[in-house]
C-alpha cells in the first residue's frame, strides 16, 4: 500500500537547519477555546489587504447593516481574496487604520460594530462533486480562502487544475516548525476529520495521485489523530512524521523532505507536480464547501507572558489586545510578536486586529527576548552557511547587502533566501543578517520597479517624439500636395522625384512657418490668461521650457492639434 | 527594534577564541617539557605586546576598545606567533613580530574580521625574511643539549642575549630536523643515514614530535567542539602526506617518509590552528578542501625544493591571497538551482 | 621566435574578430542610467539628448537631480570619471511625486497635454484632463504651462505596498574614550 510505502521509504533532508528551544508545551495543555461574540458594542476591524495580491473590492457602505458571514469586499480579479463579516452588525467606517504589518503603516480597513445577535447570513453546503470545478473554485474565491500558514496566498489560484503542470502530489503542511506556535498542532488533534474532509476536496479539485501530510515528530498526538482520520477517508492519505528541525515547515523544505525533489528557484512547486497547503487551509476549505461558512475566524496561539497560554478560535478583526486580555496577559507597557520568534515581527500596536495571517501572538517580547549584545564584525566562520536551509552563503550576502552591492547580492541568489533566520540564530557576532537581506531585497525590488517605470517612460517618450515627427511629415505632405496641385504639374512630380523632394522640403518649411505663426497667434490668445496671475519665476520657467522644447524641435507643433 | 529572529544560540566570538587558546595548552605543556620554560616568557611577552598595541590602535581608530580587546583574537595571534618562533628568541624579536602582526596585518586592514592575511603568519614571515639567522637557530631539546639551560638562564638569554659563563651558543642550539635534513641532503647524504643523527626521534624530530602530537590532540578537541571544520586539517594533512608518500616511494634515499613530514616542523600547528583561521580562509566546504590541500602541497614543495626549511608561513600567505577566488568558484548549489 | 610572434599575432587577431564585443553604444548605456523623467532640468530637452551630450563630452555627469547621487555615481562608474556632487544650478533632488490635476479648476486647455513628455495626461479640448498616475514621471513640465494653476505635485506616500525595510542600525557605536 502506498501509505506503507511512505512509512518505509527513507525521508530526504535539506541542508543545515537549527534546533531552537520548542516552547510548545505551554500552549498545548488546554484545548482550543472558541470565542463567541456576545458583547453588542464589540468592534471588529477588517483590513482589505489580508492576503497576497490586489486589495479587495469594497461592496458595502458606512451605515449598512450586515450579517455574519456576509461578503463585505470581494476578490478583485483572480489574485485577490474576499473579506467577510465575522458577526452581524453595522459598518461604522471604512478608512486607513493600523494593521499588523512590519511597516507599522496604516492601510484601508472596514470597521464593524457588532449588534450582539451574531446572526448568520443565509448559507448552505455545496455538493462539490455534482457541480463543475469552476463553481467550487469560485466559491473558494468568494469565501476568502487563503493559505493560513502565514503566506496568505489565495487558495483558489493554487487549486486550479492546469494542463501544463498537472499536480501528482498534494502535500499538507502540518510541520509547524517555529517555536511557540501550536495552532496547527491543536487543530490537527481536535479537528482531524474536518481537515481530512478539506483534503478530499483539494484532492478532488487537483486530481492528484497521492496525498501526504507531513508532521514533525514533536507532535505525536496530532500525527495519531491525523492517521486515525486519514484511515477512515475514501482517498489514500499518508501521514508522514518528519524529524523536528527548523525550518522543516517551509513549503520548499517540506517538499524536499517528503519527496526528495526540489521546487525550481523562482518558480512554483507545480512545475515538479507538487502542490502544498497548510492543514488549517484544508480545514477552512471544508468549512466553506461542506458548510458554506466563509473564513471569518482562525485559531491563534496566545503564549508568552500570559496567565492562560493556549489556542483560541478567534473571529477575525478582534483587537489583539482584547484577545491577550482574555488569555490573561498585559495589554499596556509591553510588546507583542506576531508569528514565532524566528520569523515573526513586533506588532506596531497592541490594538491591531486579528487577521488571516496571524497564527501566533507572543506576549511580553521585551521580557522574553532581551536585546542581543552589540554586533561584532563577521569573522567568516561560515556557521551561517552550514545552517542555511537553501545552501546560500549568508556571509557573502551580508557583505554585499551591507555595501549596497545589490547586483552581486542578486548573483549570489539573494532572492532564494526564505528569511528563516537560521543564519542570525547561529551567528557568533550577533549580526542581524536577515535584516540586511530584507533591506537589500526591498531596495532591489524598488530599483527594479524604478527601472521598469523608466523603461516605460522612455518608450512613451520615444513614441511621442515619433508621433510628433510623423504628424509633422503628414502635414508637410499635405502642403506639398496642395502646392503641387496649384501648379497643376502633378505629372512632373512623378517624373522628377528629386525635384519633388526639394518641393516637399519647401512645402514643409512653409508648413512649419504657418504652424509657428498659428502657434504665436494661439499663444497670444492664451498668454494673457497665463500672465495675469503667474509670478516672474513661473514666467521664467515657461520661457526655459519653451526654449528647451524649441531646441528639441517641438515648438512648431505645439498648438497644432488643438481643434482637430 | 523590529527584527527577527528574536532568539539566537551561538558561542560568542570570545568563546570561540578562548577555546582555541585552551586547545593550545597541551602543545604548550609539551613544549615546556621538551624545550624548557623559556616559551612561557615568549608567550607572555607576545600577549602583552599584542593587547597593548591592539588597544592603542583601537583608540587611534576611534573604535570601542573593550569589546575588541575582550574578543581574544589578539591573544590567539600572539600565541600562534610565539609558538612558531624559536623557543629562545630574543625579546625584541617577539615584540617586533607581534607588532607587525597586530598593527600592520590586522588593525591597518580594519581590525577583527577584515584582515586578508593570517596576522601571525605575516609576523612570522617578516621575521624570517629580516632575521633568517636567528629564526632558523633553534635550541636543542633539553635532553639533547650539552648544557641544558635552567629557566633563569633562559630568561636571561631572552632579555640580555647573554649565556651563563663558559657556555657557547653552539652548545645549546642546533638546526631543526627539517633544516638539518635539507642541509645534509645537499651534501649528498642518504636520508636513512641522516636520520640516525641524535636530533631525530622515532618519527619526527626528537622531542618535537611530542609537541606536534599535543597540537594534534588540541586540534581534535576543536573539531569536537565544532570550532573548526574537519575539512581544513584533513585536506592539509592528506595532501602533505600524499606528496611526501609519492616522493618517498619514488626515491626513499632522498626523500623523508610521510610520517616524518607530518610530525615535523609546524605541520600540526598549521593544520589545526593556523590554516583554520576563519577570517583569512575560505568559507565554502569545497573551498576549504582546495585551500588546505593547496597549502599542504606548497608546504611540501618549499620544504623539499625551497630556500627555507619550513614553508608553512609562505604557503598560507600565498593561499590567503587566493581565498576570494576560491570562494567565488566553489559556491555550493543553492536549493532549486541546477548545478 | 618570429614564427611564434606571427602565430600569437594571428591568434590575437582571430580572437579580436571572434570575440568582438557588440556592446551597446555609449549613448544607450548612459540613457539606461538616466531616470527617464524627461524633465529637462539638465538643460537638455530630455534624457536621450542629455545622454548624447554626455557621450559627446558636451555635458557634465552631475546635471540630473532626479537621478540623484546614485545616478551620478553610476555615470561616473560607467564613464570612468571622477564622481562630483550634483550641480545645484540644475536643481535639487526631490521625493518622487506625481502630478495631480484639480479637476474642478481645469478648463481643458490641453496645454499640459502638449507639455507632457510621456503622454501621461488624458483629456480633450475643453474637457477636463486627468493624469495617469502610473505613467507620470514627476517631471513638473506640466506645471508651468497651466493657465489656471490647477496642477499640483503630490509626493508618493509610503504605504504597506511600497514600503521598504530599512538599513539595519549598526550597533557598534563610536566611543570617544
Amino acid at each position: 500500500m502506498l501509505a506503507n510505502l511512505f512509512k518505509s521509504s527513507k525521508l530526504s533532508s535539506f541542508n543545515g537547519g537549527v534546533h531552537p528551544p520548542q516552547h510548545k508545551l505551554e500552549s498545548t495543555r488546554a484545548p482550543i477555546s472558541v470565542l463567541t461574540i456576545k458583547n453588542a458594542q464589540q468592534v471588529f476591524v477588517l483590513p482589505l489587504r489580508q492576503h497576497v495580491g490586489k486589495v479587495s473590492k469594497l461592496l458595502v457602505n458606512v451605515g449598512d447593516h450586515v450579517l455574519k458571514g456576509q461578503l463585505l469586499a470581494n476578490a478583485d480579479g483572480q489574485m485577490s481574496a474576499a473579506v467577510h463579516a465575522p458577526t452581524s452588525g453595522t459598518i461604522v467606517s471604512v478608512q486607513d487604520q493600523l494593521i499588523p504589518h512590519p511597516s507599522g503603516l496604516p492601510d484601508i480597513a472596514i470597521t464593524l460594530q457588532a449588534d450582539g445577535e451574531d446572526r448568520w447570513v443565509e448559507h448552505h453546503a455545496m455538493d462539490y462533486r455534482s457541480v463543475s470545478k469552476r463553481e467550487v473554485l469560485e466559491r473558494l474565491r468568494e469565501g476568502g480562502v487563503v493559505g493560513l500558514g502565514g503566506a496568505t496566498f489565495p487558495s483558489h489560484v493554487k487549486l486550479r487544475e492546469e494542463a501544463k503542470h498537472p499536480v501528482d502530489t498534494l502535500i499538507l503542511n502540518g510541520a509547524e516548525c517555529e517555536p511557540f506556535i501550536t495552532c496547527d498542532d491543536l487543530l490537527m488533534r481536535e479537528r482531524a476529520e474536518e481537515i481530512v474532509r478539506g483534503i478530499e476536496i483539494m484532492q478532488y479539485l487537483l486530481n492528484t495521485k497521492e496525498c501526504i501530510i507531513g508532521i514533525e515528530d514533536n507532535k505525536p498526538e496530532a500525527a495519531q489523530a491525523m492517521r486515525d482520520a486519514a484511515s477512515k477517508s475514501q482517498i489514500l492519505i499518508a501521514v508522514v512524521v518528519v524529524p523536528t528541525v527548523y525550518p522543516s515547515g517551509g513549503a520548499r523544505q517540506l517538499i524536499k523532505i517528503l519527496t526528495g525533489k526540489e521546487a525550481p528557484s523562482g518558480k512554483r512547486s507545480t512545475d515538479i507536480g507538487i502542490q502544498c497547503f497548510n492543514v488549517a487551509t484544508a480545514y477552512t476549505v471544508h468549512r466553506l464547501v461542506n458548510h458554506g461558512e466563509p473564513v471569518i475566524s482562525r485559531i491563534v496561539t496566545v503564549t508568552g507572558k500570559v496567565a492562560r497560554p493556549g489556542n483560541y478560535d478567534v473571529p477575525l478583526g478582534l483587537a489583539v489586545g482584547e484577545l491577550v486580555a482574555l488569555a490573561g496577559g498585559a495589554v499596556e507597557n509591553t510588546e507583542y510578536i506576531m508569528g514565532g520568534p524566528m520569523m515573526g515581527f513586533t506588532l506596531p500596536s497592541n490594538h491591531v486586529p486579528v487577521v488571516k495571517a496571524m497564527n501566533c501572538i507572543i506576549v511580553g517580547k521585551p521580557e522574553i527576548f532581551p536585546e542581543p549584545p552589540p554586533a561584532m564584525p563577521c569573522i567568516r566562520c561560515a556557521r551561517c552557511a552550514d545552517a542555511c536551509p537553501v545552501s546560500l552563503q549568508p556571509q557573502e550576502l551580508y557583505w554585499f547587502a551591507k555595501s549596497d552591492n545589490f547586483e552581486k547580492a542578486r548573483d549570489y541568489k539573494l532572492f532564494d533566501c526564505i528569511e528563516c533566520g537560521c543564519c542570525t540564530y547561529v551567528c557568533p557576532s550577533n549580526i542581524p543578517l536577515v535584516q540586511y537581506y530584507r533591506y537589500a531585497k526591498s531596495e532591489i525590488i524598488a530599483l527594479d520597479k524604478a527601472k521598469q517605470a523608466a523603461d516605460i517612460a522612455r518608450e512613451r517618450n520615444e513614441f511621442r517624439l515619433h508621433r510628433i515627427e510623423r504628424e509633422k511629415q503628414e502635414r508637410a505632405q499635405k502642403h506639398a500636395q496642395k502646392a503641387a496641385g496649384a501648379k497643376t504639374e502633378s505629372a512632373k512630380l512623378e517624373a522628377a522625384p528629386a525635384d519633388a523632394a526639394t518641393k516637399a522640403e519647401e512645402a514643409k518649411k512653409a508648413a512649419l512657418a504657418a504652424a509657428i505663426e498659428r502657434a504665436k497667434v494661439q499663444k497670444a490668445e492664451i498668454a494673457p490668461k497665463n500672465t495675469e496671475e503667474v509670478s516672474p519665476q513661473i514666467q521664467a520657467d515657461i520661457a526655459a521650457i519653451e526654449a528647451r522644447r524649441a531646441e528639441a524641435g517641438l515648438a512648431e507643433v505645439a498648438p497644432q492639434d488643438e481643434n482637430n | 527594534m523590529n527584527r527577527s529572529p528574536y532568539i539566537t544560540q551561538a558561542p560568542s566570538v570570545t568563546t570561540i577564541m578562548l577555546k582555541v587558546l585552551l586547545a593550545l595548552l597541551p602543545g604548550i605543556a609539551a613544549y615546556v617539557w621538551i624545550f624548557g620554560g623559556g616559551i612561557l616568557v615568549t608567550l607572555t611577552l607576545a600577549s602583552i605586546t599584542a593587547l597593548a598595541s591592539e588597544a592603542i590602535l583601537l583608540k587611534w581608530r576611534d573604535r570601542p576598545i573593550k569589546p575588541f580587546l575582550m574578543d581574544g583574537s589578539a591573544l590567539v595571534t600572539a600565541w600562534l606567533l610565539a609558538l612558531a618562533l624559536p623557543p629562545l628568541a630574543p625579546w625584541w624579536l617577539v615584540v617586533v613580530g607581534t607588532l607587525f602582526a597586530i598593527v600592520i596585518a590586522k588593525q591597518l586592514y580594519g581590525g577583527l574580521g577584515y584582515n586578508p592575511f593570517n596576522p601571525a603568519m605575516i609576523g612570522y614571515a617578516v621575521l624570517l625574511i629580516s632575521f633568517p639567522a636567528i629564526m632558523t637557530k633553534w635550541p636543542a631539546p633539553l635532553l639533547l643539549a650539552q648544557t641544558p639551560l635552567g629557566f633563569s638562564d633562559q630568561l636571561h638569554f631572552i632579555f640580555a642575549g647573554a649565556l651563563p659563563n663558559g657556555v657557547l651558543v653552539d652548545a645549546i642550539t642546533s638546526a631543526t630536523p627539517l633544516d638539518y635534513l635539507k642541509t645534509q641532503l645537499g651534501l649528498h647524504h642518504q636520508v636513512q643515514a641522516i636520520t640516525q643523527a641524535p636530533i631525530f626521534g622515532v618519527l619526527g624530530g626528537k622531542g618535537g614530535e611530542w609537541v606536534t602530537g599535543a597540537y594534534l590532540l588540541g586540534g581534535l578537541y576543536l573539531i569536537q567542539q565544532r570550532i573548526i571544520s574537519w575539512h581544513l586539517p584533513s585536506a592539509f594533512l592528506a595532501a602533505l602526506a600524499l606528496m611526501a608518500g609519492v616522493f618517498y616511494l619514488l626515491d626513499p634515499a632522498h626523500f623523508a617518509n610521510p610520517a616524518f613530514h607530518l610530525l615535523s616542523g609546524a605541520t600540526m600547528l598549521c593544520a589545526f590552528f593556523i590554516i583554520t583561521d576563519p577570517i583569512s580562509g575560505p568559507t565554502t566546504p569545497l573551498g576549504k578542501l582546495i585551500f588546505a590541500a593547496g597549502i599542504g602541497i606548497l608546504t611540501y614543495l618549499i620544504r623539499v625544493y625551497g630556500g627555507y626549511p619550513d614553508g608553512v608561513a609562505f604557503s598560507v600567505l600565498l593561499f590567503n591571497i587566493a581565498v576570494p577566488l576560491i570562494d567565488a568558484y566553489t559556491q555550493p548549489r543553492v536549493y532549486g538551482h541546477a548545478k | 621566435m618570429i614564427g611564434l610572434a606571427v602565430l600569437l599575432g594571428m591568434v590575437l587577431g582571430y580572437a579580436a574578430l571572434k570575440f568582438k564585443v557588440d556592446g551597446d553604444p555609449l549613448v544607450a548605456r548612459i540613457d539606461a542610467i538616466l531616470p527617464q523623467t524627461q524633465c529637462g532640468q539638465c538643460g537638455f530637452p530630455g534624457c536621450k539628448p542629455y545622454a548624447t551630450a554626455i557621450a559627446n563630452g558636451e555635458a557634465d555627469i552631475n546635471q540630473c537631480p532626479p537621478g540623484g547621487d546614485a545616478g551620478v555615481h553610476a555615470l561616473a562608474d560607467l564613464l570612468g570619471v571622477e564622481y562630483k556632487p550634483l550641480n545645484a544650478e540644475n536643481g535639487v533632488p526631490k521625493p518622487k511625486s506625481v502630478a495631480v490635476i484639480d479637476e474642478n479648476i481645469c478648463i481643458g486647455c490641453t496645454l499640459c497635454i502638449q507639455a507632457c513628455p510621456v503622454d501621461a495626461i488624458l483629456g480633450a479640448a475643453k474637457h477636463m484632463h486627468t493624469v495617469i498616475a502610473s505613467e507620470c514621471t514627476g517631471c513638473e513640465l506640466c506645471l508651468a504651462p497651466c493657465p489656471v494653476d490647477c496642477i499640483a505635485m503630490l509626493p508618493i506616500a509610503e504605504s504597506p505596498d511600497n514600503w521598504k525595510w530599512k538599513y539595519p542600525v549598526f550597533e557598534i557605536k563610536v566611543v570617544n574614550s
